[in-house]
């Protein structure tokens, strides 16, 4: 019933390849979380203050980031723009989805957090003579900063793990090295179960990092 | 000096404030009581510019709050707001939300700023609550850290909205104290307030506004001895 033989050996000989793999995922991630909490920002600031066609276009972005499979949205990046003649590389398309995905994501985060201080916080700065620049950036966005600041955090680990589509579109991150081992040794179990075990480790850290820099920079 | 001229305020067509007339003389304590919605604490968001206004002006020490070259944020640091709800900055220590104003508005050096902070909070009676996060004060002690906040900016007047209605009662006094602390040393004030025992100890007039008109102003002693308007005479039998 039970007569497969496992061999790790192939994996483990390709664990440093697995790694560096591992590092570009992790890269991939960290820059679509990075430029997603600027658009998101953007984007949140548009749906509560603007009006017009930036805000039809920032609702959109939202929408269908939000509610539709973050592998169309991916595909759309790699076969969409292909069919236009755009041809992008794997790593941008992974890179441009994720960054869309996220940023929606985000933005809603973001606007819920704007939506929870209350006015007269900004009031009472101005009251002291700063001007809106100062009352956004000192009083108004570091409050909302830790009241997404967690769910930037769950962001961050969905980014990680969204990240795996990218072997869907030829990108050799993570997910994508692993199939590749996988199917020239066809030790496909033990390759997708140590890969497993390799983005359970880097989620576990990216939490207990997070964690860790909440409590240095919430004392409140 | 904070002359007031023909002013008018309305919130879309609800005409909240119906042509104030009204001068504030440096060194003066003027009380502004009166039922809720009778546009008291409006009169005071229009001083400092915080709302807009749509006929008359306002002119603080010579400068229309708003005349459209007016530098409202310069104007501001001669304008100490304290609010009902007290706005304490959550998430900076007393220290910083008292030394943030001096630093980065008037452009003072961090330990300047910190020193300023911390001989305001002194002076209202938190000197030992310096590193203390908002969220571990109580509502008084909040509401004091809001006014040394406002004083860390030498304010050359105060505004008070109702400073202590959102208090429970036995927190009343401590800030009060500290507003009468601050009208002893001379600061000029106008105190929306519903304490009349306040208003009438402290304060140098006492203005009585109904309906978005002032309809009756004059010494302590006039409004609550002698009220001459009705409906003076029947908000006082109330809140007695």
């Amino acid at each position: 019933m039970f007569d497969y033989n496992f061999h790790w050996r192939p994996v483990m000989k390709s664990l440093p390849d697995l790694l560096e793999a591992a590092m570009l995922t992790l890269q991939v991630a960290v820059l679509a979380m990075i430029l997603g909490i600027v658009i998101g920002l953007c984007l949140a600031l548009i749906r509560l203050h603007m009006r017009g066609p930036l805000l039809w276009l920032a609702s959109t972005w939202v929408e269908l980031a939000r509610n539709t499979p973050a592998l169309f949205q991916l595909f759309f990046f790699g076969f969409g723009l292909g069919s236009f003649g755009l041809h992008l590389s794997p790593y941008m398309i992974v890179l441009m989805g994720l960054t869309f995905n996220c940023a929606g994501y985000l933005a809603e985060n973001f606007r819920g957090g704007f939506q929870a201080i209350p006015d007269t916080q900004i009031r009472a700065s101005r009251s002291l003579g700063l001007n809106a620049w100062q009352a956004y950036t000192r009083i108004v966005i570091p409050q909302v900063f830790r009241i997404v600041y967690h769910p930037i955090t769950n962001q961050m680990v969905w980014a990680v793990l969204m990240s795996s589509l990218g072997m869907l579109v030829g990108f050799r991150e993570l997910s994508g090295e692993t199939q590749f081992f996988a199917s020239r040794t066809f030790r496909i179990f033990e390759y997708f179960a140590v890969t497993a075990v390799i983005y359970y480790v880097i989620v576990k850290l990216i939490l207990g990092a997070s964690r860790l820099l909440a409590t240095r920079l919430f004392r409140y | 000096m904070i002359e007031i001229h023909d002013l008018h305020k309305y919130f879309g067509s609800l005409h909240v404030l119906k042509g104030i007339d009204l001068n504030v003389e440096k060194g003066e304590v003027l009380s502004v009581i009166g039922a809720s919605g009778s546009g008291k604490s409006t009169l005071l968001y229009c001083i400092n510019g915080l709302e807009p206004v749509q006929q008359g002006n306002v002119v603080v020490d010579g400068t229309d709050v708003h005349a459209k070259g007016t530098d409202i944020n310069k104007l501001r640091q001669q304008l100490g707001m304290v609010f009902q709800q007290w706005n304490s900055f959550p998430h900076l220590t007393a220290l910083e939300n008292v030394a943030l104003a001096p630093k980065i508005v008037k452009g003072k050096s961090k330990a300047e700023a910190r020193e300023i902070a911390a001989q305001q909070l002194k002076h209202v009676g938190l000197g030992d609550k310096l590193d203390v996060y908002p969220s571990a004060l109580s509502g008084g002690q909040q509401q004091r850290l809001a006014i040394a906040r406002a004083l860390a900016m030498e304010p050359e007047y105060m505004l008070f909205d109702e400073a202590t209605s959102a208090l429970d009662p036995e927190l009343v006094g401590e800030v009060l104290e500290t507003m009468r602390m601050l009208a002893e040393e001379g600061m000029t004030m106008i105190c929306v307030t519903h304490e009349m025992g306040f208003a009438r100890d402290v304060s140098d007039r006492v203005a009585f506004f109904h309906q978005g008109v002032m309809e009756e102003i004059g010494p302590p002693e006039q409004i609550f001895g002698n009220p001459q308007s009705e409906h003076t005479q029947k908000f006082l039998a109330n809140v007695r």
